[in-house]
């Protein structure tokens, strides 16, 4: 196993994982086992600059908003799909291309029906 | 148990390093102690200049400025201390996660300095909130800030893990929460708090 190639590369990766997790599990620990708990109702407040905060940080969601993530889906999923698409190009016969390239027509639909309905210009 | 001081030089000499679990938790400490972001005043001009290139705080560990108290050490009370402002700097100090330390910069913070007769003005930060440095000055140059820092780290040093000098973090008894003043009728109340500022008596 220690001619392997990719063995260094394994030692050096497991060494950079510890010299990041060791630290935090030290810390982790003595605040554990260590160091009293010392909660009290001012600690745990909500920071406001040193002020008393009133009411509740919930405020409505806007759902003007669901459009973008709608389109964004879309887009994403499209992307996900076309990137193994464009791996394995070089290697596919034409019914692959036809039928990626009516997937792809059809979310240019989904682009010109969001574009008509006037989404992609601000305010 | 902790080694002597000559037996540590010698094995140092011969390349072994002895250490204590206490020294390394207080040197890990006392060499990142972050600073809130935390100016009120004329002194406050002092500490951010302290902190610019000419005379750098961050060699000595105060690395940035945190805005929030939850991920401070340090908080330097910069400036003069109002009365209005006196509540909200001890429920910043309350918020605060221990261990946590308090510099009190210049006269104002330690005594109201030259503020002092002012009707709202608070004479001294330390009638609520128990201050570890005192740096006198009007304001303290930033060589006096970083030689206050500099005496907070000795201060961290010489803490020990156990026994009755523990520091106030890891001592479950030691009081965590520091009562918030309200604005009263024409004074805070309580006008100070009596477990950190013992009242003054006056002998005739």
């Amino acid at each position: 196993m220690a001619s392997n190639p990719y063995f260094s590369l394994v030692v050096l990766f497991l060494a950079a994982l510890g010299f990041g997790l060791a630290p935090l599990g030290m810390a982790w620990l003595w605040a554990r086992v260590f160091s009293p708990a010392k909660p009290n109702p001012i600690k745990n407040a909500i920071y406001e600059c040193g002020l008393v905060s009133k009411g509740d940080a919930w405020v409505q969601f806007r759902s003007a908003y669901y459009l973008y993530a709608i389109i964004f889906l879309i887009f994403d999923v499209e992307a996900v799909f076309l990137l193994p698409f464009a791996v394995a190009f070089t290697g596919l016969g034409v019914a692959a291309c036809v039928s990626m390239l009516i997937f792809v027509l059809m979310l240019i639909e989904g682009l010109a029906w969001a574009w008509a309905k006037g989404v992609l210009t601000w305010a | 148990m902790a080694v002597d001081q000559q037996l540590k030089i010698e094995l140092g000499k011969q390349g072994v390093f002895v250490t204590t679990i206490e020294e390394l938790y207080n040197w890990g400490r006392k060499n990142s102690v972050w600073p809130m972001q935390f100016g009120l005043a004329c002194c406050a001009i002092e500490m951010i200049a302290t902190t610019m290139a000419r005379y750098d705080l961050a060699r000595f560990g105060a690395e940035v400025f945190r805005p929030s108290p939850r991920q401070a050490d340090l908080m330097i009370i910069s400036g003069t201390v109002t009365k209005k402002m006196a509540p909200q700097v001890v429920r910043l100090y309350n918020q605060m996660a221990e261990p946590r330390y308090v510099i009190a910069m210049g006269a104002c913070a330690i005594s109201g300095g030259p503020f002092k007769q002012g009707y709202n003005v608070l004479k001294g930060i330390d009638r609520y909130i128990p201050v570890d440095v005192h740096i006198p000055g009007c304001p303290p140059r930033p060589e006096a800030l970083i030689q206050a820092f500099m005496t907070l780290q000795k201060k961290i040093d010489g803490q020990p893990l156990t026994g009755e000098k523990r520091p106030r973090h890891l001592n479950p008894e030691a009081q965590g929460e520091f009562p918030v003043p309200e604005q009263g009728a024409h004074d805070l109340e309580p006008t100070s708090n009596s477990g950190v500022w013992p009242i003054p008596v006056i002998i005739r």
